[in-house]
């Protein structure tokens, strides 16, 4: 009876990272639909926001939420001009490898950051109040488990909305398709873009605050373990399609969940060599990845 | 010839000013020496290839600590690392054998990891070579059987002088520029160019990407024993993510595609790295005192990375070899 429930208590805190970790491979893959470039540095947007939550934490819980969203935009905007579009054109391994610098740029400039009052890691105690546990038939739920889970299906469902139902979702699918074809046919480029990397922006800081309720202890390296299994999961499951790289996020996220929640410390050490080879595996068998049947992978093209 | 001599002659001349500099700056001459054997074990892969490994590390970091632990003198050996296997707890190497010893194994390693690795390219080898990282990084972390696990290695003998580090770097150089001069190199780097004109004029792709890979691993393993040897103590964080951005930033900045640019990114790259941690800690130029908060350092390099990047992918080099100016 207790195995079931601690398993029914893993399972929920499960489900809630493997929401959280879908988001985040939706904003990886949006930005990889039209620019094809894999951003290796979108956990840092994440560990803005998570910042930004820290510092505002003597404000209103709506205003500091909205700062931590303006933050996350503006600078996967400003990324975007920056950075992104003069690599366009070239080689994915500049583009990854340049993510990569960006990626340690911005960790590093959070680090000065941080040290400023010389102790390392902020604390954003306004918001941890969403942390806190309620009753569901014997079962604690924590209420940012429900809050996580909600908003990712609202986000799923605005964007699917916004892709398949507008004219901008039309264009921005159809540049994801084939950018080339799709600029000849009169769709804005940098429209497209600028709409995906908002987007992306935007899932970012959703991300950002909640990850900040559940460790409201913010350092340099705060998501940046998490964007690593993100990426795997995205990879795995996918890249080249939206949706098979949002299966692939909330896979990873969900199988790590119930793995560090049902196997007892001593037995984990060695899970992510475990969970590691079986990506190595999984690369090797579907390299299109392994939800996406009938198409050649964009991983293997790059 | 030049494309070998310029290369050696650089390196050459950075070991003699390391056998005159003080004891304390000597240290940053020798971290220069070793970080060009190791970029350039990278740049044997990458360069040759064209693919992108962020797993050479592992190779380092296996012939770091193969070395290591098998040359921790014998009566210490039995008070600090007593969870060894028998075989690694009763037996010491010298010096030269353990060198060889880790880049054997590096090379070995490389070879077992290769054989399915290399069919993949693009992102998915990125990933797949990242995972290699990974798993490394955890079983040298938590298996004490084969090394110290998360404590830090230590009591290695210091073997790696300035003569050392320069011998080291220079054996790298050559056995990398005889590769991409051979066959085999030709091969490969015509596959690079285009994958697909290379095979269909007879190139075996998937066999030449496994030889660079294994070459590249022998040399990662031999660069993390002279890294070992230099440093006298190593943890297993040492040989994980910051030294793969570190190093890749390195032939980055140099130039990717030749071994001029892969000497010339390490040497380039450590010392500035060298001169903005001593900046960290304070230090005086040109009479001003120079105190960077702590942070400033990655700030610095993953800018000029970036830039590099954004507005001369080719790197510094051009990805060119040197050459002589020619008459005109």
């Amino acid at each position: 009876m207790i195995l079931a429930a601690v398993n029914f208590q893993t399972l929920s805190d499960a489900v809630g990272l493997g929401a959280i970790y879908a988001l985040m491979a939706v904003g990886i893959g949006l930005v990889f639909g039209v620019l094809r470039l894999v951003n290796f540095a979108y956990g840092q947007l994440v560990m803005a926001g998570a910042y930004t939550l820290a510092f505002t934490s003597a404000w209103p819980v709506p205003l500091s939420i909205a700062a931590c969203f303006g933050v996350v935009v503006a600078l996967s905007l400003a990324m975007e001009t920056v950075v992104f579009r003069p690599l366009r054109g070239q080689s994915p391994a500049v583009m990854l490898v340049t993510t990569f610098a960006i990626a340690f740029l911005l960790q590093a400039i959070a680090l000065i950051i941080d040290l400023r009052d010389d102790t390392l890691g902020e604390v954003a105690a306004s918001i941890t109040s969403l942390n806190e546990p309620i009753s569901v038939g014997g079962v604690d739920i924590r209420k940012i488990t429900l809050v996580s889970v909600a908003v990712a299906a609202f986000a799923l469902l605005a964007l699917a909305l916004l892709l398949t139902r507008t004219t901008i979702g039309l264009h921005t699918r159809a540049a994801a398709t084939d950018f080339r074809t799709a600029r000849l046919l009169g769709v804005r480029a940098n429209r497209v873009i600028a709409l995906s990397v908002v987007l992306s922006g935007l899932l970012a800081a959703a991300v950002a605050v909640m990850m900040t309720v559940q460790f409201p202890l913010v350092s340099p390296d705060f998501a940046l373990r998490d964007t690593i299994v993100v990426l795997v999961g995205v990879v795995v499951g996918g890249i080249d399609r939206l949706w098979t790289a949002t299966l692939g996020g909330f896979t990873i996220g969900f199988v790590s969940g119930v793995l560090n929640g049902a196997l007892p410390t001593d037995k984990t050490v060695y899970l992510p060599s475990a969970v590691f080879a079986l990506v190595i595996l999984v690369l090797l068998l579907r390299p299109a990845g392994l939800f996406a049947w009938g198409r050649r992978a964009a991983a293997e093209r790059a | 010839m030049v494309e070998l001599l310029g290369p050696s002659a650089l390196v050459i001349a950075v070991g003699l000013v390391a056998t005159t500099a003080s004891l304390a700056n000597q240290v940053y001459f020798m971290n220069a020496l070793v970080s060009v054997a190791i970029v350039v074990a990278i740049y044997v892969f990458v360069g040759n290839s064209g693919v992108v490994s962020f797993g050479q590390i592992s190779f380092v970091a296996v012939g770091a600590f193969a070395a290591g632990v098998i040359t921790v003198p014998l009566e210490s050996k039995k008070g600090v690392l007593t969870t060894l296997f028998p075989f690694l707890r009763d037996h010491t190497i010298g010096n030269v054998p353990s060198l060889l010893l880790a880049a054997g194994l590096g090379g070995v390693f490389a070879f077992l990891v290769g054989l399915p690795l290399m069919r993949l390219s693009g992102l998915a080898a990125g990933i797949a070579t990242f995972a290699v990282l990974e798993i490394t990084h955890n079983i040298l972390r938590e298996w004490t059987k084969i090394g110290p696990g998360a404590t830090t290695l230590s009591l290695v003998p210091e073997t790696t002088g300035p003569l050392q580090a320069t011998l080291g770097a220079l054996i790298v150089i050559a056995v990398a520029f005889a590769y991409q001069r051979s066959r085999l190199g030709r091969q490969l780097r015509a596959s690079r160019e285009d994958p697909l004109a290379a095979r269909g004029v007879g190139v075996h792709v998937h066999r030449q990407r496994l030889w660079a890979f294994t070459l590249s691993g022998a040399l990662a393993g031999l660069a993390g024993g002279l890294l070992v040897h230099q440093l006298g103590s190593i943890t297993t964080e040492q040989v994980y993510l910051e030294l793969t951005f570190l190093t890749l930033a390195m032939l980055v900045v140099g130039g990717l595609t030749s071994l001029w640019g892969a000497v010339v990114g390490a040497l380039a790259i450590s010392g500035l790295d060298s001169f903005l941690s001593q900046a960290e800690d304070g230090v005086h130029v040109l009479g001003v005192k120079l105190d960077l908060p702590a942070g400033t350092r990655l700030v610095f390099l993953a800018s000029i990375m970036a830039l590099v990047l954004i507005l001369r992918p080719s790197g510094l080099t051009g990805g060119r070899e040197l050459r002589l100016p020619r008459r005109a």
